[in-house]
């Protein structure tokens, strides 16, 4: 039992007191001094974000990028993992290795790549300029930020889908194709219910980081991709409105674990 | 039908996941500064990213920061992971699940906002405590200890207890039997639960952006600040020297491997 005695520490220590910290200081009053809070139970804040417009939409805004990017993801890394699933065995090792390879270079730097390839005199512009489209402005657009997302977590969801659907035996797939399914009726009633659990993982997986995602609405979406990380950011570092930023982290906090805990009951 | 499809989906998918890669590269390697305009191969960037003395100091910083992180991380992780799949269902361990499952689910952002008010409200207790590379280590083993304890723990659920138990019956005592036995079959999910925090450390800007103080700047917050002005050439020089050290690496692992299972022709 000993050997439990330096991780309930460190969690207690870095993950409950903190956690109650962020609930304190989002009912304590902004203040000028340093740091830039009064204790107290001032519930200003919780009712100024529940009845102000801006934050109800900027939680809005991530709800839907988190949906939207979420389902790219499962559009297109369904076909990826269906793929990996049925590649024999000897190459599947290889396959989902190359899947997490680019996962290894750095977050950042993947974002470096998707500039490179997005910004207005980037790739993706110089190859519509070969078919003699002019350069249409890219970066800093929804659509940036939903490319960055989907490329950077959409591996989160090809992985537990890969290994669900490669634990679905292929022996039911000819069964149905023998009594005569097409291959569209075999998918819908005997990969997809089998898949689920999959699916459920996956999503889940994207979902829940795209939800509080700050660095790359940021870095590729435009001033109208608002989601809560960015907001919470600027009223911390912007604002320095430390209790507005920590109540606005507590409802992040609630939202994100209310159907964890509600899934568990 | 579906074979056929799906045969195609896998040269497409990674096509498109390593076109930006290969891009990036080849950028990397052009004379001229416009991403597109190639000008001819040269050296440039590599040279200037070599002088950037910024850049370096930060990649030493977060090399650093990785390291004892991670190192933190897989000590208290273990003993976590090995006391959730060893010691049934001791007291609290309802609490003790729901707080080590906390930093796998929560964004960044919150674990950096909230570990920023902890050091705050703890720097008048703690004589000499400022935010820096310490501040950044804690909150790294914190947002990566809970992987390692995963890890550990599934590997202890796959292993059984069958060896352990008889360690115990041929005499060794918990402590033999730990040392012995249970630790040895641990080594590869321990290194992978390190390689993960490690990863995790190096990846991250937004935790450290939050706990820094002015005079520790991570390699990641560096390159994000830059992004932000617009992304220069020296970086995709620098994400090509990461990508061939990596590749390097996955590629020694990978034949390593294959040598252990003795099925490859390495």
């Amino acid at each position: 039992m000993r050997a439990l005695v330096p991780a309930w520490a460190w969690l207690i220590g870095f993950v409950a007191i903190p956690a109650g910290l962020l609930v304190a200081i989002g009912l304590a009053s902004p203040d000028d001094g340093v740091p830039p809070y009064v204790l107290g139970l001032d519930f200003g804040n919780f009712a100024a974000i529940l009845s102000d417009s801006f934050y109800l939409g900027g939680f809005l805004g991530s709800l839907k990028v988190a949906a939207v990017s979420s389902l790219i993801c499962l559009v297109l890394g369904m076909p990826l993992a269906l793929g990996i699933a049925r590649s024999p065995p000897a190459r599947r090792p290889v396959l989902l290795l190359l899947l997490m390879l680019p996962f290894w270079t750095g977050f950042m730097l993947r974002i470096a790549a998707l500039v490179g390839l997005l910004r207005d005199d980037g790739w993706l512009n110089a190859g519509l300029g070969l078919v003699g489209v002019a350069p249409i402005p890219m970066l800093h657009s929804d659509f940036a930020m939903y490319v960055g997302i989907v490329y950077d977590y959409i591996a989160f969801l090809v992985l537990p889908l890969q290994a669900r659907l490669a634990g679905i035996d292929p022996a039911l797939r000819e069964a149905a194709r023998d009594l005569g399914a097409s291959g569209f009726a075999v998918f819908r009633e005997i990969t997809w219910p089998l898949a689920r659990p999959g699916v459920l993982a996956g999503l889940a997986l994207v979902f829940v980081p795209a939800m509080g995602e700050y660095v790359i609405p940021e870095l590729l979406g435009g001033a109208s991709s608002q989601t809560m990380g960015r907001v919470i950011w600027d009223e911390f570092f912007g604002n320095h409105d430390w209790p507005r930023a920590s109540a606005l982290a507590v409802l992040l906090l609630v939202a994100l674990l209310a159907p964890a805990i509600l899934a568990r009951r | 039908m579906t074979l056929r499809r799906t045969n195609f989906a896998l040269p497409i998918g990674y096509a498109i996941l390593y076109t930006p890669i290969a891009l990036l590269v080849a950028t990397s390697f052009n004379a001229s500064r416009l991403t597109t305009q190639w000008t001819g191969f040269s050296w440039r960037w590599y040279v200037e990213l070599a002088h950037d003395g910024k850049l370096i100091e930060a990649a030493l910083l977060s090399a650093r920061i990785a390291a004892f992180s991670a190192t933190g991380a897989a000590l208290i992780g273990t003993a976590a992971g090995y006391a959730l799949a060893r010691f049934g269902p001791f007291r609290g361990r309802r609490a003790f699940v729901a707080l080590l499952g906390a930093p796998l689910v929560l964004p960044p952002l919150l674990i950096g906002l909230a570990l920023l008010l902890l050091f705050v409200a703890a720097q008048p207790f703690v004589a000499g405590m400022e935010r820096g590379a310490l501040t950044i280590t804690v909150a790294h083993m914190t947002a990566s200890l809970s992987y390692v304890a995963l890890v550990v723990q599934a590997r202890l659920a796959d292993t059984g207890v069958a060896l352990e138990e008889a360690a115990a019956d041929l005499g060794a005592s918990p402590r033999q039997t730990f040392r012995h036995v249970t630790l040895p079959l641990l080594a590869p999910a321990i290194l992978s639960g390190w390689l993960l925090a490690f990863t995790l450390s190096l990846d991250d800007v937004v935790i450290a952006s939050f706990v820094s103080g002015p005079g520790a700047t991570t390699l990641p917050m560096v390159v994000f600040s830059r992004l932000r002005l617009g992304a220069t050439p020296e970086l995709n020089a620098l994400a090509s020297i990461i990508l061939a050290v990596v590749g390097i690496f996955v590629l020694a692992a990978w034949r390593l491997s294959r040598i252990a299972r003795g099925g490859g022709h390495a």
